[in-house]
């Protein structure tokens, strides 16, 4: 049984260009993108980090350079420990990681989620295609630069959008995702509702005087 | 001496095999008893239909035991679980493939209104893309408010005018 800050000094050790990661909660480490899948093995073999929690990606912002972030979360199933790893990728247009998929097969998925909403394309990923939303979506709903309600588009299947006139609309916000009312007030009116039911209208109200 | 006829119910004896009565009535008694669903169960709600399935809440007291997962063999269509975009034209040509008379119960706040998911992802209620004839509130709701909406609809399905509709058709 490793404790963390063994972990974080052996990988170090053996990665040199390894950068200890401001973090709140577990030992995290900041690495280049080609280490990274060396990283993640030397932790499943050495250290028995033997579960995939998680592979993500953050965007930090449409002006940020380097702009994607990968982030892969590992944890000890007898250790009882998780080690964050983090990657930026070279390429703000077109962000590209490595695969982990051979090593833990559950970052198929995960990866092809971060695909999907974000648009980092992962090498030697045995089917990398839209897991959420349909293959010829044309946005990254969780960039920075996609609106929280969404964009109009037309639904994926021609025939149904004719025959039912639906397509993808931007979702209500109704005043604000969860709007809740501060300070100490009567439970009725202090509990989230929509301020603005415009979207449920069928019929235009007269404008208020 | 002709003695005056006291019985209530129908005697056969008296007024033959015959029952005379109005199509509607009878059409829509026979619709009514015997709507089979045909789950659409994408989500959450799905278990709670699975729930009102089973012997505590019982859907087979209703006439709707029989849940036909073709849509073919199916007379109501109950949409149980979040609707995504991605999966919004495959409910809609399992829809089509139904045929009449057909109905449709929005089950849960997702399907009655996209629920608490006001995203790019779900589709804002099914009654985009299906004419819904009941909706369900509720995160799942309770099996009862299911049973609720199925009697709802019964009743909904003994006022239509199907005579009508069938002799318009033909």
């Amino acid at each position: 049984m490793t404790a963390p800050a063994d972990v974080t000094v052996a990988l170090q050790d053996k990665f040199p260009a390894a950068t200890l990661r401001p973090s709140g909660d577990h030992p995290a480490l900041n690495l280049p993108v080609a280490e990274t899948v060396a990283a993640l093995k030397y932790l499943r073999d050495e250290f028995a980090y033997d579960f995939l929690v998680d592979v993500t990606a953050i965007d930090n912002g449409v002006d940020a350079s380097p702009r994607f972030t990968v982030v892969w979360h590992v944890y000890s199933t007898t250790g009882h420990g998780y080690v964050r790893i983090a990657a930026d990728c070279a390429n703000d247009e077109n962000p590209v990681a490595p695969t982990v998929s051979h090593i833990w097969p559950t970052a198929n998925w995960h990866e092809r989620e971060t695909y999907d909403l974000l648009g980092v394309k992962f090498e030697n990923h045995p089917d990398l295609r839209r897991i959420l939303m349909w293959d010829g979506y044309p946005y990254h709903p969780l960039r920075k630069d996609f609106p929280l309600a969404g964009i109009q588009t037309p639904l994926p299947d021609l025939e149904v959008a004719d025959l039912t006139k639906a397509s993808v609309k931007p979702a209500p916000m109704m005043g604000g995702p969860f709007v809740a009312s501060p300070g100490e007030m009567n439970m009725t009116d202090a509990e989230p509702r929509a301020k603005d039911e415009s979207w449920t209208e069928r019929r235009e109200k007269p404008a208020s005087e | 001496m002709v003695s005056a006829n006291n019985e209530l119910a129908y005697n056969t004896k008296i007024e033959g095999d015959i029952v005379v009565t109005r199509a509607d009535a009878v059409i829509n008694w026979l619709r009514s008893s015997s709507v089979w669903p045909m789950p659409m169960g994408l989500a959450c709600c799905a278990i709670e239909l699975m729930g009102v399935a089973a012997s505590r809440f019982d859907i087979a007291r209703f006439g709707a035991e029989v849940f036909r997962f073709s849509p073919r063999q199916a007379d109501c269509m109950i949409v149980a679980g979040t609707v995504t975009y991605k999966m919004a034209p495959h409910v809609r040509r399992i829809y089509d493939q139904m045929a009449e008379p057909k109905w449709v119960i929005a089950m849960g706040a997702c399907a009655s209104s996209g629920g608490m998911y006001r995203s790019y992802a779900t589709l804002q209620g099914v009654d985009q893309i299906v004419p819904v004839d009941v909706y369900i509130s509720g995160c799942p709701p309770r099996p009862e408010a299911l049973l609720d909406a199925l009697i709802k609809l019964q009743s909904k399905i003994k006022k239509e005018p199907s005579a009508n509709t069938l002799l318009k058709s033909a």
